[in-house]
């Protein structure tokens, strides 16, 4: 990297918030995927004056820059791919206000989504996007990626809680869109950037929406003796216009591991749970998990449990948060997919996904949204061996392929990032990805915001693009 | 002789040497777990205070990855970032795939105390203080002795006066010090304190080293709340430092030594439990096995070892109250010890028995699961980073209003007092033990 660009990043943000050497730019090249990329600085603004200062340098440079927040993402979104710098949220984060009678909070990118959840719950409110990874993640990463969680069944994405922006542009110019209020006229720029994987803008502020906790709240657990009568269940469900909170499911091979860690109670020799979640107003809420229990046992669950206190609901909901984590615990690392398939669809892709497991000889374990269709299976594997690390690739190509055949999508959540790019002709038509070019040449004509990341390179069009082996694949023996 | 140089040559430009040799070396099987998903970033005292991938849990152990792979040297950063590092374990709670952080770090400064040298002052104080001070219990008894003297000559106040601490740098520090008590814990070793009323259990307890001159009170404290409830005290002579201390800070050899003496002496004897007040100690005499070897007799003493050991807390909650309590109408506060907690996974043992008292009203503290910046020696070695938590932490324990702050270590408990003076809050810092005895007291 030029050092005078350095020198200029001292001069404007003071030595301790830029980073140059090295050791420190290792610590950059990796988020929670399995992408790899080492930046050539990285700096840490702290308003958005300093980050419009930050972009100007870039251009002057002609250098290539991201934004990152906590680094919790899953397609390589925070990674420099092309070298760069990343400019790091982590000393963005205060809660600048909170606005309880407009049930509103204005956030700087870097506050964790459950902070913030904690700062308003003594006024019964609480930021409704629920990530797996809300104890970690940003606001700023939630926005970009237009995260969602188990409750999104009911609450929807990110977007549907982001009323106003305040944005950086690639050429410095600071904006705002919409506001307090929810903005019905014009264009939707607030919608436009939401999940736009930081590719158009840098985000300074976010202006979200509260939700006021639920009257009554009620946590099931379906425990099964098949998969197919758990997808069935949940398929039952949707028919009978029951309309639950969150409605995930866990397979029996994850579970496992998750009551290892939890020790929540969870049943380690079924097939499959639901956990599910129905809340509203106290009469609804029986009348609900009445209706759910009914269906489950018609579809042959084995149990159906309802959490009783608190204490037993938060334990419950970690088994499902930490599921993933819970799957690092037998298996050195793992390749989550991220794939949407129609509710309808479930029972023949999780044989499909069997199949794929069987076929490639490699661990596959189940953790998904079953309420909406957003699966995530983790293949698990070793980086050490290369020649299985290549079928786990093949074998989260083979899912992917699947889940669009059956006309489903890319992403539910985790955003195309690096990790899938390339496979965006398999679902948007050439005339689709051209108009995506387009937006994103209006803001970021140069591309210099983000670069190889949401919209292919052309390399290899429609192949999965085989991931960096992990770091640690170098271990010495 | 010029093939074998040559084929050593290759394999060394095809995966370089691990930046780690000699003993205690941080073990794949360890680090392989971490998934660097991040969920442990926001737990962790300095990601929060600077921001830093390097000084976050994730960013650590990748750093220990890297030495290992030889991507890294075994340099001034790496020291930097594992020295700035609390060994308070917080990410192990937050650690969804179970890594044991705090056995990798102490790993990672096993190899830093034998691979990389540091500035000769600092040398000669560790080795002073972890294999000539903290091993016999003598020499803490004479240097005690000074500190009593300048502590309670008029010294101090003249000190802290005349300014002169200030200009040598050592103001924050000195205030750190423990108060030395005018009669020492030594006496009691070798005694054995009967049960009052019908025995319910036999147990040995764990004095310390630093503890026994200026923590006798506490001790005492903790005979008399195990004596009312039924417990036969046994303060079994010989035993010394546990060793935690060295532990943290790499000088693995010197607490295996103490390590050895400790075995040997409470395995003596056939005891329902061994007791400890000392968040801070629990947590290293329960991980004693970290430090022998599977397989060999002295990892088997460790174990039989470890199964007996409790925090005084966790065993009184367990064993259930027996003694009356008089009433104590009290608005207190809990800070959780991080070896506690996070050691120690012991959450809810402490607030169990605050509640038990009769008129204790228990207001929870924000963020009462983060380190106060006290970490063992952290505050004298770190004592910047450690003032900045120290002022967060009285934050949110002035917010609760509660005039008493209730802890379960006494380095928690040096580093609140401090910390409730330097910022003036007004409030009183006890041990769980010590509320405890005081409505024993009055009972009687
Ligand atoms: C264990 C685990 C569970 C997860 N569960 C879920 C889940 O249930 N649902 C879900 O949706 N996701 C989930 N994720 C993925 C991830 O946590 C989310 O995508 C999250 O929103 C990322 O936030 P972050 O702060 O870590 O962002 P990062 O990973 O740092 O960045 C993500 C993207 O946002 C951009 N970005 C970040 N901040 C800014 C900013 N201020 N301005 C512009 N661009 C910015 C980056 O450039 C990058 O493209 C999970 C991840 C893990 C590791
Ligand atoms: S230590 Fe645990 S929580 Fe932290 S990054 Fe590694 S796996 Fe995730
Ligand atoms: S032990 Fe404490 S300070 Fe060290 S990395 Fe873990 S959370 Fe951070």
């Amino acid at each position: 990297m030029n050092p005078q660009l350095i020198r200029d990043l001292i001069a404007l943000l003071g030595p301790k918030a830029v980073l140059s050497s090295p050791e420190d730019l290792m610590l950059y090249e990796y988020d929670g995927s399995v992408e790899l990329g080492s930046p050539k600085c990285v700096v840490f603004p702290s308003s958005a004056r300093e980050v419009s200062e930050i972009v100007r340098l870039a251009n002057r440079y002609e250098v290539p820059l991201l934004g990152r927040g906590a680094g919790t993402g899953l397609s390589g979104g925070a990674i420099a791919r092309d070298g760069g710098m990343v400019v790091a949220f982590s000393r963005m984060n205060r809660i600048l206000e909170i606005d309880a009678a407009n049930m509103r909070a204005v956030v700087q990118p870097g506050v964790v989504n459950l902070d913030l959840s904690r700062a308003v719950d003594h006024l019964g409110l609480y930021f409704a996007p629920d990530p797996s990874s809300q104890k970690a993640c940003t606001i700023g990463g939630n926005v970009s990626e237009n995260s969602g969680g188990p409750h999104t069944l009911a609450y929807g994405v990110t977007t549907n809680h982001v009323t106003g922006l305040e944005l950086v542009l690639p050429d410095g110019e600071i904006v705002r869109t919409g506001g307090k209020n929810l903005e019905t006229s014009g264009y939707d720029l607030n919608g436009l950037f939401v999940g736009s994987e930081g590719t158009l803008a840098l985000v300074t502020e976010i202006t979200v929406r509260l939700t006021r906790k639920a009257e009554a709240v009620k946590t099931l657990l379906a425990v099964y003796d098949t998969i197919d009568d758990t997808t069935e269940s949940v398929f039952e469900i949707t028919v009978r216009a029951i309309t639950p909170a969150a409605c995930e499911m866990l397979d029996g091979f994850t579970l496992r591991a998750v009551e290892d860690y939890v020790h929540a109670g969870f049943p380690k020799d079924c097939a499959a749970v639901l956990l599910i979640e129905v809340e509203g107003l106290s009469e609804a809420v029986e009348a609900q998990a009445a209706a759910i229990t009914e269906v489950c046992k018609l579809h042959r669950a084995r149990e159906v449990r309802v959490a009783r206190d608190d204490r037993e609901r938060a334990l419950l909901w970690k088994g499902r948060k930490e599921a993933f984590g819970a799957l690092g615990r037998i298996s050195p690392m793992y390749y989550v997919q991220d794939g949407v398939i129609p509710r309808t669809r479930l029972p023949e892709t999780l044989r499909r996904i069997a199949e794929i497991a069987a076929k490639y000889e490699l661990q596959i374990g189940n953790i998904f949204h079953a309420g909406d269709g957003n699966l995530h299976p983790l293949i698990l594997f070793d980086e050490r061996d290369r020649a299985q690390f290549d079928r786990v690739v093949a074998a989260g190509g083979e899912i992917m392929r699947h889940c669009v055949d059956v006309g489903g999508a890319l992403t539910g959540e985790h955003g195309i990032g690096m990790e899938k790019n390339e496979l965006m002709s398999l679902i948007f038509s050439p005339e689709d990805l051209a108009l995506m070019a387009r937006v994103r040449a209006a803001f970021n004509p140069e591309g210099r915001l983000n670069p190889g990341k949401v919209l292919p390179l052309g390399k290899g069009c429609g192949e999965i693009r085989i991931p960096h082996i992990p770091a640690s694949a170098a271990t010495p023996a | 002789m010029t093939e074998t140089t040559a084929n050593t040559n290759q394999i060394a430009a095809t995966a370089p040497a691990s930046g780690f040799s000699g003993a205690d070396i941080p073990a794949y099987e360890d680090y392989a777990h971490c998934v660097h998903c991040g969920l442990c970033l926001n737990q962790c005292p300095t990601y929060k205070l600077w921001g830093l991938e390097a000084d976050s849990p994730r960013g650590r152990i990748r750093q220990i990855i890297l030495v290992d792979q030889g991507r890294l040297p075994l340099g001034d950063s790496f020291v930097q970032h594992i020295d700035q590092c609390l060994d308070c374990r917080a990410c192990e709670s937050a650690c969804p795939s179970g890594v044991q952080y705090g056995k990798l770090v102490e790993s990672a400064r096993a190899q830093i105390e034998q691979n990389y040298r540091r500035p000769l002052f600092s040398r000669l104080a560790r080795d002073f203080v972890f294999r000539r001070l903290l091993p016999y219990p003598h020499r803490i008894a004479i240097l005690a002795r000074v500190l009593y003297l300048y502590q309670r000559s008029g010294l101090q106040s003249l000190a802290r006066a005349s300014g002169i601490l200030g200009l040598l740098g050592l103001a924050d520090r000195e205030r750190l010090l423990p108060p030395i008590d005018r009669k020492f814990f030594f006496s009691s070793l070798g005694r054995t304190y009967p049960a009052i009323g019908q025995r319910r259990a036999r147990v040995a307890l764990f004095a310390g080293c630093v503890a026994q001159v200026s923590f006798s009170k506490l001790h005492e404290a903790t005979i008399r709340v195990l004596t009312a409830n039924g417990c036969e005290v046994v303060v079994p002579a010989g035993q010394t430092c546990c060793g935690a201390l060295a532990a943290h800070a790499g000088a693995r050899d010197a607490a295996r030594g103490v390590a050895r003496t400790n075995l040997d002496v409470f395995l003596k004897d056939d005891f329902d439990a061994i007791i400890t007040n000392a968040a801070g100690c629990g947590s290293t005499l329960k991980e004693y096995g970290h430090l022998f070897p599977a397989g060999t007799a002295e990892h088997s003493k460790a174990s039989a070892f470890q199964k007996k050991m409790r925090d005084a807390t966790e065993f009184l909650a367990d064993l259930g109250m027996t003694a009356p309590l008089a009433e104590l109408p009290l608005r207190v506060t809990y800070q959780d010890s991080c070896h506690l907690l996070h050691g120690q996974k012991i959450r809810e043992a402490p607030r169990k028995l605050l509640r038990a008292i009769p008129g204790v009203e228990l207001v929870e503290m924000n963020m009462a699961d983060y380190c106060c910046g006290s970490a063992g020696s952290y505050n004298v070695t770190e004592t910047e980073t450690s003032l900045a938590l120290l002022a967060e932490k009285m934050k949110h324990a002035r917010a609760t209003g509660a005039p008493v702050i209730v802890t379960a270590n006494p380095g928690c408990l040096l580093q609140m007092r401090a910390g409730a003076q330097i910022h003036s809050t007004g409030q009183e810092v006890v041990h769980v033990v010590e509320l405890l005895d005081r409505v024993l007291a009055k009972s009687h």
